[in-house]
């Protein structure tokens, strides 16, 4: 088969001349990525990039089907799960890819070094989160939606007019399921896909963070290559999470419940999707009145600075910025996740009907 | 000589500089202003009704019990008390924009979102809800109960 290896030969002189392919296999080799025994961690922003590709190739699949009208959206979504075949193994496996990528994003943020993009993306990741679970257009999104651009609303000075933007007008009405299916399709897939480039771009220009715990001790002694060592290992990686998802969107499809509707009660035991839950729960508990303010105020302030601490921690931090570490802000980070997972607990067992 | 060939010359890069700074503000004003108001939902107008006429026989709404309906575009909620009491108030929770329901093992409205506890008088008696119900007027006409918002 000479002739075959001379035309591979052709095809990538022709390439290379063109697209430069010797320097691009160049720096690939050059990659290496370095060896501890946190190094397993690193797989996990592998993981959510492969599972946010899962969400652009199955949310494309979505919009061939889905009507985002207030009068059609609902009937669309069960049109695509009771009659189009494999309808429901697509909304299962976007609906389940969704909540594991903010999973696996939440757990990366804590293990890599460039923090801006890291927090920019996981605020994108939520905003995702937040404006497709309207699109099926069911009773829980409906509250939900209410819910979430009321506090909107109640943020300080801004918060009327920046509510009746996302809302696109002064309730949710289908203007406000229009508006989400714009946001959701078009305006945060951009704004994703260029950050991850930027984020990509930096840990490529930084390098990969190494614990402090390890820099210490002497730093990682060993590095793999990144081509082939890491990406065959990377994509173990992602052959574990598609078999989860396989799994999970087979055992558990996603539900669909029942059509909104602007004049029926909200339904006891109503929630949000597990990643708001904490603040959720948080806002049952803080009375109407706090020093004269209003509670949920109070809450939303709250959360606002708390959302600005943590993406302040480069600044903040001194200590781990030298090099050291800092007590002080892993006992903070600790209290953090310690708050979110008791009150995340609470919504899912304190009685909700008292 | 030199000195004196270089001054108009730099005030006239120093006019063109400036004249292209404001131009470029100009530019980006006259685009991102449309934008922005594209972006604002246009005020749609508000259903002023201050008074709705419900096809429910008063009899038929049984005591301590209570349903939605619809005043104007927004949800409100008629109750009849265990005294027998015909009462209703805005439905919409003013905690955080939810649709109250009435809790008839309470004898109370309650409002399933974040726990919030109202009295019969749409008083906010317990959990977050910072103010209490808007309450209307209920007039029994024959066949039909007249909601109408208090003057």
């Amino acid at each position: 088969m000479e002739g075959g290896a001379q035309r591979f030969e052709k095809l990538r002189a022709w390439l290379d001349a063109r697209i430069g392919l010797e320097d691009l296999v160049k720096i690939a080799r050059k990659k290496e990525v370095p060896v501890h025994r946190h190094t397993v961690w690193y797989y996990l922003g592998g993981m959510t990039l492969f599972l946010f590709m899962v969400q652009v190739s199955t949310g494309i699949l979505l919009l061939l089907y889905y009507r985002p009208s207030a009068e059609e959206a609902f009937e669309s979504i069960q049109f695509l799960m009771a009659e189009v075949q494999f309808g429901w193994l697509i909304r299962s496996v976007h609906a389940w890819a969704a909540n594991l990528m903010i999973f696996t994003l939440f757990v990366h943020l804590f293990s890599e070094v460039t923090w801006f993009s890291g927090v920019a993306l996981m605020g994108l990741a939520m905003g995702f989160g937040f404006t497709g679970y309207l699109l099926p257009w069911n009773e829980l999104a409906y509250f939900a939606t209410k819910v979430g651009t009321e506090i909107t609303g109640a943020v300080p000075v801004m918060g009327p007019f920046l509510g009746r933007l996302l809302r696109g007008g002064d309730d949710v009405t289908g203007a406000t399921l229009t508006r989400f299916y714009g946001i959701h399709v078009a305006i945060l897939p951009a704004a994703a896909t260029a950050l991850i480039g930027l984020h990509l771009y930096l840990v490529q220009r930084h390098g990969m963070s190494v614990p402090l715990d390890v820099e210490r001790s002497g730093g990682a002694g060993r590095r793999m290559p990144f081509v082939p060592n890491f990406m065959l290992r990377d994509l173990v990686g992602w052959l574990a999470a598609l078999a989860m998802l396989a799994a999970l969107a087979a055992f558990f499809p996603a539900e669909l419940g029942k059509k909104a509707d602007p004049f029926l009660s909200a339904p006891a035991g109503i929630k949000p999707e597990w990643y708001f839950m904490f603040m959720f729960q948080s806002l049952k508990y803080l009375p109407g009145h706090i020093l004269g303010i209003e509670g949920e105020i109070v809450g939303i302030l709250g959360f606002g600075l708390g959302g600005l601490f943590l993406l302040l921690v480069p600044f903040l931090d001194r200590r781990t910025a030298r090099g050291e570490p800092s007590r002080l802000f892993t006992w903070i980070g600790i209290a953090i996740i310690a708050y979110m997972l008791l009150f995340t607990y609470l919504g899912y067992t304190a009685s909700a009907t008292k | 000589m030199a000195e004196h060939l270089l001054e108009p010359d730099s005030s006239r890069r120093g006019f063109v500089n400036w004249f292209l700074g404001l131009s470029g503000v100009a530019f980006f004003l006259s685009t991102v202003y449309p934008l922005t108001r594209y972006l604002v939902p246009p005020q749609v107008a508000e259903s002023t009704a201050g008074t709705v006429t419900l096809s429910i026989k008063p009899e038929d709404v049984k005591a301590n019990s209570g349903q939605i309906f619809k005043f104007g575009s927004r949800p409100a909620i008629l109750v009849r008390t265990p005294a027998g009491e015909l009462r209703a108030f805005s439905a919409i929770c003013t905690h955080l924009n939810c649709t109250v329901q009435y809790r008839s093992d309470l004898s109370h409205i309650w409002c399933a979102c974040h726990n919030g506890h109202y009295d019969l008088n749409g008083k906010n008696v317990e959990g977050p809800p910072p103010r209490p119900l808007d309450a209307y007027v209920v007039n029994a006409r024959g066949n039909q109960i007249v909601v109408s918002k208090s003057a």
